[in-house]
């Protein structure tokens, strides 16, 4: 019993895992509340361009010595309204538009740097993450950026809902349909950005999308969706944390791939919506 | 706000122009609706339909003309104008249930940043009960059958406490029993004093059960009771080759794509 009980408090003896932990399970669980919307919408792609966009700014921020979180977070949030701008207008398709836009922003954070002469490591950290890597202000900026993050979908909930379930209709009682979808891709583009330092630019769009997806296939409404896309999303981060730690693996691939090792479990098993449930009950189920 | 309109008018629209990209959807409109009336905007696809409608909720700006709803120009009450959009524009895979898409029917009557209440929730299970659906309110949206969510797109404007009930293809792709359902719900939605504008390119559901009627084809072919504007000539200006006139033992039978 006390070799299981050293087992799981072993990792967080050492004061860079409960960073990392800390700020792993605050951008498993906003991604997951944020990613909800993300892959109801089919905007996964998004996911994808706003961290890439985000490069492009992080590069700025540090050839002028500013704030990296600062000047990623400008770029995603810029991205995301222009593309939110351009798609609303129709001047040319949605995705394309998104092509566009973060490639562009992505090439201009490698122009930049390659500008530099003192090669620039630190910023390789932030295109595959180094949760253990953090310090305490970042753990404070992910914690406050989170907690933001998730008491403005709590406030405006009514109108995230009818937004994303219905525009049109939304539109037509009235509410501030555009506002709301700009706030909602901001909203995105913050949370891709705090997703960085936990996974890095390749894998965010996986804490986004996964455990979301997860919890969607085991969920009948859209509050218990997030709550439990938020419960899977820490309960990756931890497990991938500990994955890491005694497997000695890369800490942000651990955490996606056991946020992917929950997706399949629920694809499988998953009652009613799962592949073997499907299998076994599809044929006598009632019209 | 000026109040010159005729009373009893609900909907007045006059020479209205409307478009998308230079492509005209609506050339000259001119029509009246009356207070407590069941109306059909019949006409064949891309004719115009739901862009009328849209133009009559504000969502889309006229290029020129006119348009009065209850007695206004400008942009119309909102809470006062019901809308429900074609089926295949709404995501029946979303996580919520029949309540909570009723419930939107609240949400523009609600201000930002509030919850809808216990009085809400009480107008909601009304408007449940008034389509029949209440049993099914813990239902998932895309659980239910075509005709139910027919209904249940009809509560949430019902819960919205409308007075004028824009319809946007309520009755394609039902069977006989549901549309039969659907327009017994029309005719006790009048009886209440609600008025009711159905777009819809059934000629039959109109003919038989509605006591107005608009065909549109980019233009007002004609307006007024079914049986004098349903004339062979009318329909054939409104539907082009769109529609199939067959006469068998003395009845005419009417078929369309």
């Amino acid at each position: 019993m006390t070799e299981i009980i050293d087992y799981l408090g072993d990792p967080w003896t050492l004061e860079f895992m409960r960073r990392g932990l800390i700020a792993a399970v605050v951008v498993g669980a906003v991604a997951a509340v944020i990613g909800s919307f993300v892959i109801l919408k089919g905007m996964a792609f998004i996911g994808d361009a706003l961290p890439h966009a985000s490069f492009g700014g992080i590069a700025a921020a540090f050839v002028l010595g500013a704030n990296l979180y600062l000047g990623g977070a400008i770029a995603a949030v810029l991205t995301a309204l222009l593309i939110a701008f351009v798609s609303r207008r129709a001047l040319i398709k949605y995705d394309t538009a998104i092509g566009i836009l973060f490639v562009g922003a992505f090439a201009a954070g490698i122009l930049i740097i390659s500008r530099q002469t003192n090669y620039a490591p630190d910023l390789f950290s932030f295109v595959f993450g180094n949760v253990l890597g953090v310090s305490w202000s970042d753990v404070w900026i992910t914690t406050v950026a989170g907690a933001v993050i998730l008491i403005l979908v709590v406030l405006f909930y009514k109108e995230l809902l009818f937004v994303a379930y219905d525009p049109s209709m939304a539109a037509a009682a009235g509410l501030p349909v555009a506002a709301v979808q700009y706030g909602l891709m901001a909203l995105i583009g913050i949370t891709t950005v705090i997703g960085l330092q936990t996974v890095g630019i390749v894998l965010v769009v996986a804490l986004l999308v996964t455990p979301a997806a997860t919890a969607q296939l085991l969920t009948r409404r859209l509050p218990s969706m997030m709550a439990l896309g938020a419960a899977v999303g820490v309960l990756s981060s931890v497990g991938g944390l500990y994955v890491a730690y005694y497997a000695d693996v890369s800490a942000s691939a651990a955490i996606v791939l056991t946020a992917t090792a929950f997706f399949f479990l629920a694809f499988l098993f998953a009652p009613r919506r799962g592949l073997l449930w499907q299998r076994r009950f599809a044929p006598v189920e009632p019209a | 706000m000026t109040n010159s309109t005729a009373p009893g008018l609900v909907l007045e629209a006059r020479d209205l122009w409307a478009g998308y990209d230079g492509q005209p959807a609506l050339e000259g409109v001119t029509f009246n609706i009356e207070t407590g009336c069941l109306a059909g905007l019949v006409g064949p696809n891309g004719s115009g339909k739901s862009t009328l409608l849209r133009v009559i909720l504000g969502l889309h700006k006229p290029q020129r003309g006119d348009i009065r709803v209850f007695g206004s120009r400008g942009r119309p009450d909102r809470r006062r104008l019901g809308y429900t959009p074609q089926s295949e524009q709404v995501d029946w895979s979303f996580p919520v249930t029949l309540l909570d898409v009723v419930l939107m029917g609240r949400y523009g009557r609600l201000g930002p940043l509030r919850r809808p209440t216990k009085a809400d929730h009480e107008i909601a299970w009304q408007a449940l009960e008034s389509v029949r659906l209440a049993d099914l309110a813990h239902r998932r949206i895309g659980e239910l059958s075509g005709g139910q969510q027919r209904r249940a797109l009809i509560a949430r404007a019902l819960a919205q406490e409308a007075d004028l009930l824009l319809l946007d293809e309520p009755l394609s792709g039902l069977d006989a029993t549901a549309q039969h359902d659907l327009i017994a719900l029309f005719e006790g939605l009048r009886h209440q004093g609600k008025t009711l504008l159905v777009a819809t390119h059934d000629l039959s559901c109109v003919a038989a059960d509605f006591d107005h009627a608009i065909l549109l084809n980019r233009r007002v072919i004609a307006f007024g009771r079914p049986s004098d504007v349903f004339t062979e000539e009318l329909l054939n200006t409104t539907f082009k080759r769109h529609l199939l006139l067959v006469r068998l033992e003395g009845r005419t039978y009417v078929g369309h794509d």
